[in-house]
Parts: structure tokens; sequence; C-alpha cells
């Protein structure tokens, strides 16, 4: 997917003028902030909780290699087989060659933002595979060809009306806009797929070192389904989803759902281990985990390796209010919200995604709710240094931000130049008190007026109060 | 730091840091902060070296910049008890922020995180460290208060402000429903994203006007001014001051954004 983050500010424009998405983006406040509200209150130990998921997810980034290599082993005596893939395009190739090796002609595929990230289905498609998304939501976005506009919900962005429409004009039933039967047809539509699917991919949630096994949480069913029905199964996951152990996937899930949705747990955890044994009824008879770089070793050990905790919940988008005003399609790439506008940047690279780390006002909301506690705001401060040093800043905010750094640095001549300006301005504003419009100021007045100067600034005043005390 | 207690010993002496908001958009914020930490026992100086926190720099990542003003600032605010800034957000840069900077420079670093360490804003500090439980202020208003980002979520100041307003006589204090969330100020994003920021500061506006109150109050003079400037074009009634002024008492400035004699 190419990267249009650039144009964040046009597109959050154009989004805030979206009745349809703003209604739909208004759902996330009544629905899964106060959610995870009401979830956190009824649990105790849920700060405890958040800290041990920290640790945990600290302690496995520290010694990585060392869980990588376990999971390899044990995904092999499980009868599986694991594919080191660096890149993206490494990892889209390795997908193609399983699934052309199994003479695949349609792959179902349950929610994965890893897919997402190297672009999975067009390069299929391409290659004459034909994938289908079985999540409700990746089904919907699919059928509209856009990409998904929130992590957990990657359809957030349409109202119910909407997809009646979609559903109309593509199952070709008359139309209804009851949910109940708008998602019978989604499932009728998908049970033939997956009986029909040659391979089945997911995503995963957690990779677990000690046994060997990749876990997804849904609320539709479809994991079990997409890795249980075809021959081959394919589980497509980046590095830093290992953790040691089965009892550290639970402390996570335990804050995971909680975070995202405010449920207590996902409908279906699924653990996927191998494939079918003997004696097993059911299940896929190769087993694959593709396990994916894509610069995450880069971000172990530099200012962005916290990122690396991420679990995938959603909740910093969801209490952001930048990101409930501008949706997800705003941030221009796979990932969006507050933890978009750190990895974004990682990945597509800084040049093409600087606008995203400055659509902040660091209110700080993401890193109260994050469930591993990513400084986020931090990091997203560390993309606007590395902007500054590669001079990516416009030329009007360096020249601005120059000119204000040289009087703040000098206190002297800074008192002089601000007497001076403070000095005419609450001259001009004293009438009314407020500016209605100001050269260089448009930015501001543009929907708000601007409060005027009292007139003489405190340092002035307290100057001479100073000298007439005894 | 049990100077209440200690009353027989002089009161500690602090290290006014104005903020640029208040010293060039709203002095009168100064001198409420200063009549509440005399009041309190404290022996107020301001130094002149002062300037800014640093913090547009630091926000913008201008590292160099922000260094050297945080420098200015440690040696501006040397041998002083506290350093007390009538802002969270300005306090929260020098109490969270300083000590992570200078990575470079070891002995700076200490200095810095020793600066830190003294730096406070300014109704934490009155009921945290001085142990102020109430001001003699009074005023006949219905009041809301948003609480800014820095301040509650660096600071952790949310029932400070609360505490001493309840002892306002004749205050009536309504909560907005989200008081915890962002106006839309956010320093440059506010002008950097202009479209996102006026929809933020109008949900804003449109909680406050919800409460009913005429008044609203708050720690942060960049919010403030902000509310205040989308309150005044939406053409809305409520006045705007900073929480200071109230508890000092110090009433006879204009609200924010309003003329003389309104």
């Amino acid at each position: 997917m190419q990267p249009t983050s650039l144009a964040f500010q046009s597109k959050a424009a154009a989004a805030l003028a979206d009745p349809n998405l703003q209604t739909a983006l208004g759902g996330i406040k009544t629905g899964w902030q106060r959610g995870r509200i009401l979830a956190a209150d009824r649990l105790p130990e849920f700060e405890q909780l958040r800290d041990q998921a920290r640790d945990i997810k600290n302690h496995a980034l520290a010694n990585l290699d060392f869980y990588l290599e376990a999971f390899e082993a044990r995904v092999l005596d499980a009868g599986g087989q694991v594919h080191w893939a660096r890149d993206a395009a490494e990892a889209r190739r390795i997908i193609q060659e399983i699934c052309e090796s199994a003479g695949a002609k349609t792959v179902t595929k349950s929610k994965s933002m890893i897919a997402e990230e190297i672009g999975l289905n067009d390069h299929l498609e391409a290659a004459g595979i034909t994938p289908v998304e079985t999540d409700l939501g990746e089904y919907i976005i699919q059928l509209r060809k856009e990409p998904p506009s929130h992590l957990v919900g990657p359809a957030v962005h349409l109202t119910k009306d909407q997809v009646a429409d979609l559903f109309e004009q593509t199952h070709g039933l008359p139309r209804t806009d009851d949910p109940t039967e708008l998602v019978g047809q989604a499932r009728t539509v998908l049970r033939q797929k997956y009986l029909q699917a040659d391979v089945g991919i997911t995503g995963a949630n957690f990779l677990i070192a000690e046994t060997g096994s990749a876990i997804t949480v849904t609320n539709e069913g479809n994991a079990e389904l997409t890795q249980g029905l075809p021959k081959v199964h394919v589980v497509i996951a980046s590095l830093e989803k290992v953790i040691p152990s089965m009892e550290d996937a639970f402390t996570l899930l335990r804050v995971l759902a909680r975070s995202a949705t405010g449920q207590e747990f996902s409908a279906y955890t699924t653990v996927m281990t191998g494939p079918k044994r003997q004696g097993d009824l059911d299940g896929p008879e190769q087993f694959h985990v593709v396990l994916l770089d894509n610069g995450r070793t880069g971000m172990i050990g530099s200012k962005f390796q916290d990122m690396l905790r991420c679990i995938r919940c959603g909740a910093c988008m969801n209490n952001c209010p930048v990101y409930l005003a501008a949706g997800g399609h705003a941030y221009g790439w796979v990932y969006v919200g507050p933890m978009g506008s750190v990895l974004t940047p990682q990945f597509v690279g800084i040049e093409s995604a600087h606008t995203l780390p400055n659509a902040s006002t660091f209110c700080g909301r993401c890193e109260e709710v994050c469930p591993v506690r990513i400084p986020l705001p931090n990091l997203m401060r560390h993309w606007r240094e590395e902007q500054f040093k590669r001079q990516l800043v416009p030329s009007t905010v360096r020249y601005g931000l120059g000119t204000w750094g040289f009087f703040a640095r000098r206190p002297a001549l800074y008192r002089l130049a601000t007497r001076l300006a403070m000095g005419v301005l609450g001259r001009l504003g004293k009438k009314r008190g407020r500016f209605a419009s100001l050269p260089l100021a448009e930015g501001w007045t543009v929907s708000r007026d601007l409060p005027a100067p009292q007139g003489r600034t405190f340092m002035q005043q307290w100057r001479q109060r100073q000298r007439s005390r005894p | 730091m049990n100077s209440a207690e200690s009353s027989p010993r002089p009161g500690p002496r602090v290290g006014l840091f104005v903020t640029c908001l208040v010293d060039l958009f709203r002095p009168s914020v100064g001198f409420a902060a200063v009549k509440l930490l005399e009041d309190a026992g404290c022996t107020v100086e301001v130094p002149e070296a002062q300037t800014c926190c640093g913090q547009p720099a630091f926000n913008s990542g201008d590292r160099a910049t922000t260094e050297a003003l945080v420098r200015g600032l440690i040696d501006a605010f040397e041998g002083y008890d506290y350093v007390v800034a009538p802002s969270g957000s300005c306090a929260g840069m020098l109490r969270t922020h300083v000590p992570d900077l200078f990575e470079d420079d070891p002995a700076t670093a200490a200095r810095a995180k020793e600066f830190a360490g003294r730096c406070h804003e300014l109704v934490s500090f009155l009921v945290d460290v001085l142990g102020v439980r109430a001001v003699p202020a009074q005023l006949e208003r219905h009041a809301t208060y948003h609480d800014s980002c820095a301040g509650l979520r660096e600071l952790k100041i949310k029932r400070q402000p609360r505490l001493l307003l309840e002892g306002v006589a004749g205050l009536t204090v309504t909560e907005m429903k989200e008081p915890e969330v962002c106006c839309g100020f956010g320093g440059t994003f506010c002008v950097k994203y202009p479209q996102v920021s006026t929809k933020m500061v109008d949900n804003k506006a449109a909680d406050i006007e919800g409460t009913g109150a005429d008044l609203l109050l708050a720690g942060d003079l960049g919010c403030l001014m902000n509310m205040a400037g989308r309150l005044a074009r939406r053409g809305s009634a409520v006045e705007v001051r900073h929480v200071a002024e109230v508890l000092a008492g110090e009433l006879d400035a204009p609200p924010i954004g309003r003329p003389a004699g309104a």
C-alpha cells in the first residue's frame, strides 16, 4: 500500500465534513471507549496486570533471539514449518510459494494486520490466487477495496446503512438494515468460501515459545474455520509476537480484550499448534509460520524499542481525540491512531509520514490507556526530533522557531522585544479584548478569536513593583 | 519539606517561573500566583533571566534549542527552595521532561535532575507541598473546571484545584461530562492542524456550555486562550479565567478575551 500520510491535513478536513464517518466515529466513544473504562473498573488488579503485561513483553524483547529459536524448535517438533522473512517482499514470496505448491486457487484469511503491512491481498490477486477475507469488517472493506481504518474494527468508519447499501449491491438480495440479517448474509457467502479454500491464512496475537503455538482472538470464530478447514494453514506474524509461555499469554489476554472492546475475554481464543495429528478428526495437513522482521530487529536497542510491546488492542486510537475526529484513513497507511503515528514512519520512512507524529496534542491519553504502557507521546516526539534533524520541518516553521529561539535564549533582548510587541498588541486589542483576525495568526484565528494581551508584560510590571517596594 | 508545620522558620524561598504566556498575555495570573504563594508564607522572587520552559522547541524536535533554554533556567533558578509555575504544562516540562535531557552531558544532566525535583505547578504546590487546604476567597459564580492534559497526566493534578475551589465562598462547581478530554490546543498543534483542533475545541465548548456554568476555569493559559477564543467565536457568554485568579481573589482584570469594563 502506497502511503498517503503526507496528506493527513486535507484527509482529516474531508473526514470532518463527512457526516457518516463522524457518526461512525461517535460510536467508538459510546462503545469501546466506555467499555474499557467499565471493564477496568470491574477488575481491581487491572493496573497491576498492565505492569505484568509490560514486563512480559519487555522480557520477551530483551531475549527475543532465545524465544524465537525456542519457538521455531517447538513448531518443528509439532510437525510444522517456520519461514523467516526479512522484509515484506520476502514474506509475500514465501506465502505465494506455499499457496502455489498447494495448487491454491482461493485462500481464506482471518484478520491479520501483518498481511495488510506486506500488502498480501494485492500480491496474491496478481498471482492469480483469490484471497477471501472472513472477518466481517475485513470482508466489508475488501468489498469496498479500502484499507482498514482501525486495528480491531477495520470497517469502524462505516455506518450500518452504508453496509446495508454495500450488501444490497454485492449480494443481490433485498436491502435490509437489520444487523442480524446483514451478518447472516455475510455468513452464508463465507461458509461456501471456507469449504472451497485451499489455504487458510491467519495472523497471530501471540506466539508461544514453550509450545510452538500461535494464538488468535476473534469474536466471530472465523480464525477456527480459516485454520481448520483448508489443507494448508499459514500463520503470518511479526517477530515481536513471541512470548515465553502460555501463562504469559493468558496474562496478556486479560488486558487485551478489556483494553480493546471492554470484553473480559474475546468470544473465541484459538490456540493453533502444528498440523493435524494422527487421530485428530480435523485440522490442516500442513502448518506454516512465516516470521516477519521488516525492520523490527533494528528497533531493538533504539529509541523505539518500547513500541514493540504493542499488542494491537486499539485502545490508543479509541481514546485519541485526533483519531476520533479524523478517522483512520486520514493516517494514510496500514497502522492508524497514535500507534500508527509511531509505526508508520518506521515502515515507510519519516520523509513520507512526518505529518503523523505531529498529529497529536501530546494530551497523553493514549499512554494513559495503553495496556502495556507504551510512552506513545515520547515516541512521537522522537520522530519529531528525527524530522527536525533531517530538515523535514517546513521552512516557515523552522524560521519561526529559529527566531523565537534566538530571542528566548537572550532574556534582555527578549524582554525588550516582547515589551514592545505586547504594548502594541495590547493597545490594538484593548477595545474588544480579543482579535478576530491577525496577520501571521490565521491558523489560530480561522476558527477562534485571539485573546488580546493585557498590555504591559509581567516582567515589566514586576520590576516596577520591586522598585516601588520599600 | 514540612514547611507548613515549621512556622517559626521563615517560609520557603520560591522562584516564580512566570511562563511566557502569562508574562506576555496575562500578567494578572502571575500576580495572583505571587499573592497565593506569599499568603501561604513563601518569599517570592522572580529571576530576571527566565523566558520560556523550552516546550515549543522540545515538542518540535529541536533538542539543541531546548537544552540551551533549559540550561539558562537551571542557572536562573539556582539556589531557590522551589520553582513554581502557574501552568501544568510548563511545570510538566520542567519536572518530567527536563531530567531526560542532556544525555551526552552527565554533569548538566545531574543538575537538571536536581532542578526538576524542585519544580512544581502552582496549585499542586500549594496543596501538596505547603499543605494549604483552603483560601479565603469569595466569588458568587457558577464555574466548571477543565483538566489540562499535562497537569493531569504528567503531574497528577486533579483533586488539588477542586479542593481549593470547594472552599471558595459562594462558588458552585459543576463538572463537565469529559473534563479530562483535551481542548485541542496542543501548542503548535492548533495552528498546524486547525481543522482537527477546531473540532476538538468545539466538542469542549459544547461540554462547557452543557454544564450551565457561566465561568470556565483551568490552570493553563494556553488551553484557556484556546477555549476562550472558541467560546467567543461561538458567541458564548461563558467567561474564562485562570484558576489562580479566583483562588487569589484577584479579579480586577477582565476575563480572558474580554474588554475592560464589559
